[in-house]
Order: C-alpha cells, then structure tokens, then sequence
C-alpha cells in the first residue's frame, strides 16, 4: 500500500509539473499583449512599457517560469495580471460556485444512471429498457449549452419556476439551491445518459451468472437481488466510468458557467485566456489536472473497498 | 489541497447555519442593470475595460466636467472655469464641501494628485493621451486649479469628463481596484466578480435629493442568449448595449419593454492596411470602396439596425456630412477598378477579431469583393491574437472594427506606425488645425473637410456606425439612448 501511494503521489507531482510546463510555454507562444488587453487601444507606448515593467513582462522567459514555479510550491500562485490581486483569493472566491456545482451535476449523474441504468436491466428487452435505451441515446446527441437554453425558456422564462441564471451565494440556501437545479440538470444529464447504459450492460452481465440464479432460488426478492447481489457487483466498471466524468463534469462547468453566468472557475480560465491573464490561467490549469488527478486516484482507492480480492494485488 | 478543504468546510458550514449565520436580510433593489461585458478591475484610471467607466464613471467616480447625452460639456466637480484668451490657461473653481465617500474632504489638492498621477512617467492611465497638452497644473487656493496647456486642444474640456480623467483621492486610490471611491452621486457597495455589482445612493452628494434610486445592481451576462432569457425572465430591469440585434423584434412585440436604438462613438471601418501592396494604392482602396453595399452589409450583419457611414464621422455629430454617395455600389464598375490597377483576381484576407458585427460583416464582404473579381480569404481570430497581430504588427491586409473613442478623426494622423499605416502630411496638417480651432463653428467647418477628404483617399472602406441597442422595462426612464462617451449617468434614472 505504501509502495502504491508513493507511487501515485509522485505521477501527482510529475503530471502537474508536465502540465505547468506547457500550460507556460503555449500562454508565451499564442499572439497577445497583457499590457495591451489592459490598457486597450488608445493607451500610449510609455504607459504600455510602465505597465508591462509592473506585471514583470520584461523578464526573460526562463526566469519568469522558474519564479513562478518556485513561488507556487509555497503556495504563492502570484498576482493575476488583469485583477491585480492574488490568485489564490480568485480561487476561493470561485470555487465554492464550480465545486457545488460540479458535486451536484455528479449526485444527479450517479442517482439518475443507476436508477435507469439498473431499471433497464431489471426489464430487459421490455418497454422499460427500450424506453431508457431511447432517452439516453437522445441524452447523449443533444449539447449541453443548446439544452441549457431550452431548460431555460421553459422553467424560467416560460413557467417562471427557476431563475434564468446566476447564483446569489451559499449565504441564501434555498435560493442558491434554486439557482443550481438547471445547471445541474443541463451538466450532468449528457454524463448520467452514457453511465446509465454502463450501468445497464454491467448490471446484464452480472444477472446472467451463477450466484444470481442461486440468491432468487433461495426466495430473495426480487428488487433484493438487484440492488443488493447485482448492483454491487455490477459497480467495478460503473466506478471507473463515474471517475472519468468527474472530470468531465469539472470540465464541462465552463460551458455551463457561461450560459447560466454562474461566478464559477469556468468562467474565470476562459476570461483569463482572453486577457491574456498567464499567472491566473497557469494556476487554474494546475488546478483542474490536479482535481482530474485526483478523481482518479480516489477510484483507484474505491476500487479496493468495492472488491476487497484487489487489495492483495495492490 | 489545504485552499480545497477549508473553502469546502465553509461551504458545508453555511450550508448547515444557512440563515442563522449570515442573516444580513436581502436589501431591496431599486434596478437591476445587465452589462455583457465583465470589468476585471474597477480602476478606470488604469484599466480600459469599458464596462468600468459604463458602471462607475459620473456614477460612483466624478471627474472636473461631465458630459450630456448630446455630447455637451457641463460642470462635475468644478462648478465653473474661465479660459484666458489664448486659449491656453484653464482656471477651474471647485464645488466646495465636497466629501469623497469614504469621509475625506475634496479639494484642489486631489485634483493636483489625480493630474500628477495620470501624468507620471510610470503612469499607466489607458488615455494618457488626454493629459499630454497639459504643461502645468496648479492649485493657488483650495477650491481653485489652474492647468496651463502646452498647445490649444479644442477637445480638451470633452476628454476631462472621461472615466480615465476621474478625480481620485491619494488616501484611497490604491484600493480603487476593488473597492472604488469617489465623490458621485452613488457609493460602491458590494462586488462580487464575474457576478454583480451593487451601488447605493450617496445621501452627501450636492444635488441627492434628486436622485430617485437607493440601490443599483449590475449584473454580467456575456452570452446574447442568456441575457434575452434574464430579460424575458423579468430577472433584469434594463440592457443597455443588448448585444444582440436579431433579438430585438422579440422585444419590441412585448408590451413589457422598451426598445431604443441609439448611437454610439463606433465607426465600424473595412480597415486596409494602407502601408502594404496592394492599399498603398488609392486606386485600390476606391475600388474597394465601390465593391461594398453598405445597405446589404446593414440588414445582414445588423438585421437593418444602423445608420451608413461615408467616412470616419458619426452621423449624430454636429459637423457630420453624409458622404455616403461618393462610390455607389457597382460590382462591375468595382471589376473594372481592380483590373485597371492590377489586382485582378489576388488573394487577400480578412482578419476579422471575435465581435458579431465584424464577424457577420465580414462574410457579406467576402461575397461582395468576389462579384467584384477579388478572391478574399475571412480568418476570423481571437481578441489577444488581433491586438498583438492586427493592431501591434500590421501583420494583415484587411480587417473590420469599430473605433469606439469621441473625437477620433485624429486616429489618420497617427502615422505610418499606426495599424493603418496611412501616413499623409496633408491630412495631420489638417487634424492639428482641427485639435487647435478653439471656434466651433470653424471647427465644425474644418472637420467637414476632413470627413472629404479622408473619403476621397478611401483610406478604409466606411462602413456603418456601431448602433447602441437598449432594452428596457417600460416603468424604467431616464437612460441615454446613445452613447456619446462610455459611461451611464444613473443619477436621472428613475422607476415608476
């Protein structure tokens, strides 16, 4: 187990660097000007060069790549060009909004699949299966920003149940919780349309075997035996899927965040690459690889407390 | 990981207190106001971001004039001035018992502070070019500042009302950035970025009695579809600048809305990059000149909402000419122009930055030039790699954007290091007449000159001006229609 930690921990280390190297490297090669972004187009030549003096655009590259990785591992992500003020505060600003958001896109994921997913096993080749085999497939072809908008006529504009967008803060529950709904519903049903049919294939392949036929002639239950023999045994590939859409959903927030203008971290790295805001983008990018790093690594631990027989092999 | 974990336990922590812990009842708002574009700063004296003087600028910040929606120079902060007869000694007597919002007294030693600052070597206020007349600016008591300028700048009362020229105060410049102090009519209350802004009224401003509104909510909303959703959805009482003109039919068939379409500064040009073959040819640019159909461009691009351009003037100013007839659109005629000239048949590009009136413009361009012979590539970029390839290093043949700035006819005397690459000794003769003509009826005559004759050289093709689309609730009154500068005066609004 400490062999495997250390393992995982130090590939942690390796993939953020390697990602900090080209995150660096394609913010310096794309076209564009912080200084001039700022300033805009009627700034004079002096007033461009006090300015990309104060943000440190004058340094030689190597140097500014080598400051800025030192500063980071204390934790000092600098000063964001475009806001002037510390990174570290944008973050925390932002993300209670893209962690909320992406936790309650993964529940809504997970709920939903398994309930499609396991109800479509359980009628198998019945109008129940064909009618969730439908629905996903539709889940699946339609895009998350053109559903946002057809979520949005119909309950804000239309019906006047949910507000078009925005978020008003954790300080009003009910209503932050209000403001979530829709782009819950619009981030997480592409992702739980694809694990529903996961969990419908898992669940049909473990229902064919043996211990199945044996728990319903012992006088089990029906709905016991799928939710308590087929589902857990089912779960291996369903949490290996549930863990790459974690990061899809973590991903998928800044297509939603811009749609529903929700104060998340999606909106902000896309603002930031506009701005040509590098010291915001970097740590943004670190910190989404290091989210999607992580996911992975807690499925990896999962895996051992689904089934205990790979805990020997790790 | 630490960062993670501690905002993740406030998150939980206020989700499980809620209301108990942060009881602040929700305060009532008067307007809620949708901008698309979203401030990163609200310094306007260090930021161009034009979304920071449209919320702020005559608002929370006041500078020495202001300016009406018809483009006329009013006093702010100074309740008056006198010109010497020359034209070059301006003496400003202050508004007495003025207090900056955070408590502290106003007087001539802030506005001495807020030139110097500007002024500095190391400043980088974005229109530093406004303060570049100035020789000295004085201050011989506490309410009276006397600037002596260097050379006549007929435009240099307009450009003080400017956000960049904002008076602000040494003891809170600094936290200006987020926390904005000024002297206006409306105090910065909360920000909460890439969200909303909130402004509450000033009770200690000269004239608050008449200002109707308690509290203002700016909200940002960059995409056109959800701003017509917030809007249909009741969440937003007014959408100045609606970014989206094939929406308006929407609005205008609901009783629920108003509907203005005004002007702005923006002359959308077809700029050609007049240092390189082929433009450096005048004969080239007419052809270009008569192969667009301003009509065509306008009810495709702007689904019929703007007024044609025939040179680089807007059409609301005072001493506007309508030079829109000068090469009528004749796609053969433009063939045989193209011919004569040699470039028959040549390749060139478009390189069109991400806004929808370029973008949708440039296409109908494209079809036009190739029924006039011209084979033009449209590459639509990003704002970054226009700014740094476009405007910074010429590196293009064609391009479309609209110039935003009052009184920018001076853009053609820039030289050739200018995106334009138009250099023309006859013309900055011209503007330097113009800049210094201190009359305003021979200015007015002087500009109509330069209006002939910048559309005579065809140096850009001229295309529309940049319309300001407004959708407003019907019980909302009192907003600009257009938009003679950037900012908003929200002290006249007022809710029924």
């Amino acid at each position: 187990m400490a062999y495997f930690l250390f393992r995982r921990t130090l590939g942690f280390v390796l993939t953020l660097l390697a990602v900090s190297v080209v995150v660096f490297a394609v913010m310096n090669i794309l076209p564009g000007d912080p200084a001039l972004t700022i300033l805009g187009l009627d700034a004079t030549e002096d007033a461009l060069a006090a300015l990309r003096e104060q943000l440190g655009l004058n340094d030689p590259l190597l140097s500014r790549y080598f400051s800025w990785i030192g500063n980071a591992l204390t934790g000092d992500f600098g000063i964001s060009h475009s806001f002037r003020v510390p990174v570290s505060e944008l973050i925390a600003e932002r993300l209670p909004m893209t962690l909320s958001l992406a936790v309650a896109g993964m529940i809504f994921t997970v709920i939903l699949a398994l309930i499609m997913g396991i109800g479509a096993a359980a009628n198998h080749r019945k109008a129940g299966d064909w009618g969730v085999m439908f629905l996903s497939q539709l889940g699946i072809a339609v895009p998350a920003f053109w559903l946002s908008m057809l979520l949005v006529l119909l309950f804000a504009v239309k019906l006047r149940w949910l507000p078009p967008g925005g978020f008003p803060g954790w300080s009003d529950p009910i209503a932050a919780m209000r403001a979530l709904i829709l782009p819950t519903v619009a981030l997480g049903l592409v992702q739980s349309s694809v694990l529903a049919r996961v969990t419908r294939s898992s669940a049909l392949e473990v229902m064919r075997q043996d211990f199945i036929r044996t728990a319903r002639a012992t006088g089990f239950s029906r709905q016991r035996v799928l939710w308590r023999h087929v589902l857990p045994n089912a779960l291996v590939p369903i949490v290996t899927i549930v863990g790459m859409q974690f990061a899809a959903l973590v991903t998928g927030t800044i297509v939603i965040e811009n749609v529903f203008y929700l104060p998340g971290l999606g909106r902000l790295i896309f603002q930031s690459i506009a701005n040509r805001d590098l010291p915001t983008v970097q740590a943004l990018v670190m910190l989404f690889a290091a989210i999607v790093v992580t996911a992975n690594f807690i499925v990896d631990l999962l895996y051992v407390v689904i089934d205990p027989r790979l805990k020997a092999r790790a | 990981m630490s960062l993670l974990s501690t905002t993740l336990s406030r998150v939980t922590l206020s989700v499980l207190l809620g209301s108990t812990l942060c009881a602040a009842p929700a305060l009532a708002t008067d307007l809620v106001i949708g901008l698309q574009q979203e401030p990163t700063s609200l310094d306007p004296t260090a930021d161009a971001t034009a979304s920071i003087d449209g919320m702020l600028a005559a608002n929370v910040y006041e500078s020495l004039t202001t300016v009406t929606e018809s483009g006329e120079v009013e006093p702010a902060l100074a309740e008056s001035w006198d010109i010497s007869e020359e034209g070059l000694t301006y003496t400003f007597k202050l508004r007495e018992g003025v207090k900056y919002h955070d408590g502290t007294d106003f007087d001539s030693a802030d506005v001495i502070f807020a030139f110097n600052r500007a002024m500095a070597e190391d400043s980088t206020n974005p229109s530093k070019s406004i303060f570049k007349p100035i020789d000295t600016v004085e201050a011989p008591d506490a309410n009276t500042v006397v600037i002596t300028l260097k050379n006549k700048d007929a435009f240099f009362l307009f450009n003080l009302a400017q956000g960049d020229a904002s008076i602000v105060a040494e003891e809170s410049v600094d936290l200006n950035n987020a926390t904005p102090v000024g002297t206006g009519p409306f105090k910065f209350d909360s920000w909460t970025r890439g969200d909303r802004l909130t402004l509450t009224k000033n009770e200690d401003w000269h004239d608050a009695d008449s200002v109707q509104l308690d509290r203002v909510e700016f909200r940002f909303i960059s995409d056109a579809a959800a701003a017509s959703a917030a809007m249909m959805a009741e969440e937003i009482d007014a959408f100045p600048g609606f970014p989206a003109p094939e929406m308006m039919p929407q609005f205008e068939a609901d009783p629920r809305f108003n509907v203005e379409i005004g002007s702005t500064e923006g002359e959308v040009i077809l700029a050609m990059n007049n240092s390189k073959p082929p433009f450096d040819n005048v004969e080239v640019r007419r052809a270009v000149s008569t192969a667009i159909n301003r009509d065509e461009i306008i009810d495709g691009a702007m689904y019929g909402q703007a007024v044609p351009i025939g040179s680089f003037y807007p059409p609301h100013g005072p001493a506007y000419e309508d030079l829109t007839g000068l090469y009528p659109h004749d796609a053969e005629k433009a063939k045989a122009m193209f011919a004569e000239a040699g470039v028959e048949g040549t390749e060139m590009t478009i390189r069109v930055p991400p806004f929808p009136y370029a973008t949708r413009s440039a296409e109908i361009i494209q079809a036009e030039l190739a029924d006039a012979g011209i084979n033009a590539k449209v590459e639509n970029v990003e704002w970054g790699f226009w700014i740094d390839e476009v405007y910074k290093k010429k590196n293009y043949d064609m391009t479309i954007i609209a110039h935003t700035s009052p009184n920018d006819m001076g853009n053609f005397a820039k030289g050739s290091d200018y995106f334009y690459g138009y250099d023309d000794p006859e013309f900055t003769k011209l503007w330097d007449d113009i800049q210094t003509e201190a009359d305003t009826d021979k200015r007015n005559a002087l500009l109509k000159q330069g209006q002939e004759y910048l559309a005579d050289q065809a140096v850009h093709g001229f295309l529309f001006q940049l319309p300001r689309l407004s959708v407003i609730r019907t019980n909302v009154d009192g907003f600009w229609k257009s938009a003679p500068v950037l900012f908003q005066p929200l002290a006249d609004v007022t809710v029924n």
